[in-house]
């Protein structure tokens, strides 16, 4: 129920909407909920309306802290605290 | 598909699967709820279970909104698209939810009433533009996600003029249900729920922030990591856990950060906090009545209040004898303890509630997990 999708902001149609690309499907959706996304960004849907813009950055950063072995988990646990 | 596919990498996942086995201390048991169905459904789908060692156990949690909905709700929608004749609008896993009287919304559109299963609560309004004769009645259930639409739609409704619209609204909260988890007798007094903590959800708190959680690691000492969706993502929150634990922490930490903030989504927040307000207490199947645990509309929209606007009130009904949801939502049954799991209670002809949505323990476990044991 709580599922939401990443999608690829493609082009801002009438005020407060935005067509997205979710895996190849287009379609338009509300950005009522998000201010900051521009064409290019990831969004998370969810009922027809953007929640969020998607951190490239973090997402990068969580996918590094997968790869990391247990050897360095002392250096781990201090890196990745709460988002500020 | 990006932020999908690389976050389900099986050889990351194995690399994750090592960390834990090294990390988990062999002479500790760890105790996990996942309190969101989505995470429930993604452990199920992904065999996580099978990659944990042991000592390492995960509790299904009542983060599901069709499981949590009780009888004497869908009753409400079912007695207004009957009765009322109102076009009754409501997401799909609403419509297979059991009610009294043998009765679904589904059953009840193939007896006549007039049910539409819609994606968006945007849907719901087009209809009632759409049909300006008819009466037109959302049925709204949803933690924190969900919520924020359900808001715009409302207001929307007041901005547009569209009179013949309104919203019966079921929305709840997840801080409330995880308080009453924690003062629940199973976890406080008896230990037959062992908990060491939670992983938390991952859109409700794209909405709500990571803020919230702070209570129950600072008050309750139990460490708290969101989590995202992927498989990848639930793995790494539970070595996280395992860490808070080991090093006698207890935090709120967030594994998400791609997408949530301590803060939250604010503008979200406002649009709900414009519509609606907590109700005095709402009552979940399996947890009974929660305080302050689920949303009505604000007076000032009490025209698009479907519950005033029809003076339809609450009648409390009984679960099914046979269906062990309650304690399966409560994380004291797991579904294989169901004597009719699988049987009587199946995802095409449900019994209970948790074996409805795809993200419910039962049917979760019985799409994915319910042929490993026998193996």
């Amino acid at each position: 129920m709580c599922l939401a999708i990443p999608a690829r902001v493609e082009e801002f149609t009438t005020p407060g909407n935005a067509i997205v690309n979710i895996g190849g499907v287009r379609k338009e959706v509300s950005m009522a909920l998000v201010d900051d996304a521009v064409v290019g960004d990831y969004v998370i849907v969810h009922v027809g309306y953007a929640l969020q813009r998607i951190d490239e950055e973090e997402a990068e950063l969580t996918l590094a802290a997968f790869a990391e072995m247990g050897e360095l988990d002392n250096l781990h646990t201090e890196l990745p605290g709460e988002a500020p | 598909m990006k932020y999908v596919d690389e976050f389900r990498d099986g050889n990351l996942a194995k690399t994750i699967a090592a960390n834990i086995r090294r990390e988990a201390a062999a002479d500790k048991r760890y105790s996990f709820m996942e309190f969101c169905g989505g995470h429930t459904h993604a452990i199920s789908r992904y065999g996580i279970t099978d990659l944990l060692p042991a000592n390492v156990r995960m509790i299904h949690g009542p983060g599901c909104p069709v499981c949590v909905l009780p009888i004497g709700r869908i009753d409400q929608a079912i007695k207004l698209a009957q009765e009322r004749g109102v076009i009754l609008c409501t997401y799909a896993d609403t419509l297979r939810v059991p009610a009294s009287g043998n009765l679904s919304l589904m059953r009840a559109k193939a007896r006549g009433a007039d049910v539409r299963m819609i994606y968006s609560p945007q849907d719901a309004l087009k209809i009632a533009r759409d049909h300006p004769a008819c009466e037109v009645v959302f049925f709204a259930i949803g933690f924190e996600t969900t919520t924020p639409p359900t808001a715009l739609i409302i207001k929307q409704a007041g901005n547009e003029g569209i009179n013949n619209f309104s919203v019966l609204c079921n929305h709840v909260v997840t801080p409330a249900a995880i308080t009453h988890i924690l003062q629940s007798p199973e976890v406080r007094q008896y230990g037959t729920v062992p908990l060491d903590g939670f992983i938390g959800p991952a859109h409700v708190s794209i909405v709500i922030g990571s803020l919230p959680y702070e209570h129950f690691a600072r008050e309750y000492r139990k460490p708290v990591v969101i989590a995202g969706f992927e498989p990848l993502d639930v793995m790494q929150a539970i070595l996280m856990l395992i860490r808070q634990v080991n090093g006698g922490r207890a935090e709120v930490e967030n594994e998400y950060t791609r997408a949530v903030t301590r803060e939250g989504n604010i503008k979200a927040q406002a649009q709900v906090s414009d519509v609606l307000e907590l109700r005095r207490s709402f009552e979940w199947r399996g947890l009974g009545e929660v305080p302050y645990s689920a949303l009505k509309l604000r007076p000032a929209y009490a025209q698009f209040d479907a519950e005033a606007r029809y003076g339809i009130g609450y009648t409390q009904v009984a679960d099914n004898k046979a269906c062990e949801c309650g304690a399966v939502l409560r994380g004291v049954k797991k579904p294989q303890d169901c004597k009719v799991f699988g049987t009587l209670c199946t995802p095409e002809t449900p019994l209970g509630s948790c074996m409805v949505s795809s993200e419910g323990a039962c049917a979760a476990h019985y799409s994915y997990g319910r042929l490993r044991e026998t193996v």
